[in-house]
């Protein structure tokens, strides 16, 4: 693996151990005003052996190696240190304070779990250091900095939050499910976590206006390894569609709803199938599960987007997670913050980061503002973030909404029985 | 069709268990070793079946294959870097050996698990199926890997029943599970018995391991549980008692697939470990033990 302008770091891990202390030590010596030939050194937290984490710290890197290839921000190379958390809140928050205070560096880009998310949120006010989250979800982080606006301003949300996801969903639950396949019914699967709260309230109330009604709502403990008897109860409520709310629980779902034929399609959020390694990790179980994702490889979101994953898929072996996506136009965000800034002050990039207007390869990207409902979070809608859905056909994912950008239809392995199936055979 | 659905999914979990913990209660009667690095051997083997079938490409066959000889290799690992050298210690008295044996395998079962998810990963894996499609059982769809599975475990079981009455050595281990004593007294070398016994446990508990990674998943962060689990059927059976073993193994499962199929998923185990210590409350030798 290539790397230029990176160094990596490792909490209590061997490894990493000795590269770190020589950085640390290295960082120690040097003076801490900002100057022309000073890196932006910017954190990033994130879960090594997680599909959706190490997507962070691949696309931070990539990210790092464009700005530094065209020059740097104002002569300034960009710095990427790295931290792995185990998925961990304590080791993300220690990481957290290792980058403020031994490795110096600007702001910190971390973690795509809601629960560290809100975890370093606190950090990011008590060390007045600009953090962005590239993946966690829950409405939550915006509340924070609305209720407290003057302390909690040094956190951005830099993904969609639940709602947005579930608004999201909706809009396409209508245009598809619906209108298309004349689904009625649904029962919503979401794992127990912070993020899917906001994400079942919300599609609690807005699927039935897409035209689907609720059955029913089942959440299931993220640690579950057994879904054959959620999926057997679920197939006794005969719905037309499982509504997924998935991303921690991992492969297993997917793989028993595939292993076991249930002939309901999912169609939803499942963070892990936005990743292509995720075809691998299920042994193809994946095949005709819609996800919702922020960008594709193969789709023109913006200018950036095929360019951008080309490069990942080439020197990662895979194309990225949705947070590769997101974190390079995080980095991005964050440099042009600071060169606009002028100098390495919290107060200064913060300000400049309200006024982000940068289009990256997921969209254009600006935040709400303080007097909105979700202060700092990313914008939704056709002209900002809208995100796309993709459904697994023959081991690659196929973009089937909006119809704009649609590259295929929506095909279902033959275990599937879509509504108009189930009329036949009454 | 429900009370179907619970006895097809229950007997396929119950079977898994009960290989995992035959294994585990052999040991236990003839060297009176309780192996707490038990759920680490399982994953071990998984995790190994995962990566050559998986990343590797070697297919599932090869993987499944390569994964139980991993498995094998942990367990004369655990024997002899861990267990063999504390029980020859000079410096460790005779009646503190077994809490040496349980503090040392339980320490190399979280040097496994921190290992595996330092250089594997720490997230759910999944070990590709032997084979793909299902079986319509009276209108149960069952994957056609978990009857392979049920198949593959009573096939091994059934062997060891062959090994042990039908064999020289498996006669001897037999002999050492009841009087080790009187054994080295006729003359025989307790230390190859346990080199069979290691081994025999070995390929039980990889076999459960594997099969179980292409049933349920495995992750690095099951080990405790696993570990957990075998102990408990064995208490529940007997320590020591491998037919207690086998009968509690299907008591656990079917409780838990009861459980999560009529209560809720989530309170899985709950009902299994209340019986438990139910169990060792009023019979503390376990329903079929011999001491």
């Amino acid at each position: 693996m290539k790397k230029t302008a990176t160094a990596r770091l490792g909490l209590g891990q061997g490894r990493a151990a000795l590269l770190g202390a020589l950085g640390a030590s290295a960082l120690l010596l040097s003076p801490p005003a900002a100057r022309a030939a000073d890196p932006i050194r910017i954190g990033v937290i994130a879960e090594n052996s997680a599909i959706s984490g190490i997507a962070i710290t691949n696309g931070a890197m990539i990210a790092a190696d464009e700005i530094n290839a065209a020059g740097g921000i104002n002569g300034r190379k960009v710095e990427i240190v790295d931290y792995d958390d185990h998925n961990s809140a304590t080791d993300a928050v220690r990481a957290f304070q290792r980058a403020v205070n031994q490795d110096h560096v600007v702001a910190v880009i971390g973690s795509y779990m809601s629960e560290v998310a809100l975890a370093l949120e606190p950090w990011a006010a008590r060390l007045h250091t600009p953090y962005i989250t590239p993946g966690a979800a829950s409405n939550e982080i915006t509340r924070h900095v609305k209720e407290d606006y003057a302390h909690n301003k040094y956190t951005f949300h830099g993904y969609l939050t639940s709602t947005a996801i579930a608004d999201a969903n909706c809009d396409f639950t209508h245009d598809f499910l619906v209108e298309k396949l004349g689904m009625k019914t649904t029962v919503m699967l979401s794992e127990d976590a912070a993020w899917t709260k906001p994400l079942d309230e919300e599609s609690q109330r807005c699927l039935p206006k897409a035209g689907l009604s609720v059955l029913d709502s089942v959440r299931v403990s993220p640690d579950t390894t057994d879904f054959t008897p959620i999926f057997n109860k679920i197939e006794g409520q005969h719905p037309d569609v499982i509504t997924t709310g998935i991303s921690h629980v991992g492969v297993q779902p997917t793989v028993q709803w595939h292993s076991e034929q249930v002939p309901v399609p999912m169609s939803g959020i499942s963070s892990q199938a936005t990743s292509t390694s995720f075809w691998r990790d299920t042994n193809g179980a994946t095949e005709g599960v819609i996800a919702q994702v922020v960008a594709t490889p193969d789709v023109a979101i913006t200018a950036k987007t095929i360019p951008y994953a080309a490069a990942y898929l080439k020197r990662f072996g895979v194309t990225p997670a949705y947070t590769g996506y997101t974190t390079d136009d995080d980095v991005h965000i964050i440099a042009e913050a600071v060169g606009r800034a002028g100098a390495d002050d919290a107060d200064k990039i913060v300000a400049e980061m309200e006024k982000t207007d940068y289009v990256g390869t997921i969209g254009r990207i600006a935040f709400y503002g303080q007097d909105s409902e979700f202060p700092h979070g990313l914008k939704y809608g056709a002209d900002f973030v809208s995100g796309l859905m993709i459904q697994w056909q023959d081991g690659k994912q196929v973009t089937v909404w909006p119809a704009r950008v649609a590259n295929g239809a929506l095909k279902f392995p033959g275990f599937i029985k879509l509504p108009t199936q189930h009329a036949s055979a009454q | 069709m429900r009370a179907l659905q619970i006895l097809v999914d229950g007997f396929a979990i119950s079977t898994l268990y009960a290989l995992g913990a035959i294994g585990f209660s052999l040991i236990f009667g003839v060297s009176g070793v309780l192996n707490l690095a038990h759920g680490g051997i399982m994953v071990a083997a998984a995790v190994a079946a995962w990566y050559i079938a998986g990343p590797l490409g070697a297919g599932q066959y090869v993987g499944a294959l390569l994964g139980v000889g991993v498995g094998v290799v942990f367990a004369f690992a655990t024997y002899g870097l861990v267990v063999r050298p504390i029980q020859r210690s000079r410096a460790i008295p005779d009646d503190e050996t077994e809490i040496f044996v349980l503090t040392a395998t339980l320490l190399w079962g979280i040097m496994i698990q921190e290992a595996i998810a330092y250089f594997f990963t720490d997230s759910p894996i999944t070990v590709r199926p032997l084979i793909n499609g299902v079986v319509d059982i009276f209108g149960v769809r069952t994957p056609a890997n978990e009857i392979l599975t049920a198949a593959i475990c009573w096939v091994s079981i059934g062997l060891l029943w062959l090994l042990v009455n039908r064999t020289r050595a498996g006669k001897t281990l037999l002999a050492a599970s009841i009087n080790p004593r009187a054994l080295t007294l006729l003359g025989f070398e307790l230390s190859s018995v346990y080199l069979l016994v290691w081994a025999i446990y070995g390929v039980l508990a990889a076999i459960a391991g594997v099969l179980l990674a292409m049933f349920l998943g495995t992750s690095s962060n099951n080990i405790g549980v696993l570990t957990a689990s075998a102990f408990s059927i064995v208490v529940l059976g007997g320590l020591g008692s491998v037919s207690g073993s086998l009968i509690a193994a299907y008591i656990i499962g079917y409780l838990e697939t009861v459980t999560a199929y009529l209560i809720s998923p989530t309170l899985r185990t709950i009902p299994s470990l209340l019986l438990l210590v139910l169990v060792v409350y009023l019979r503390p030798q376990g329903l079929f033990g011999r001491r």
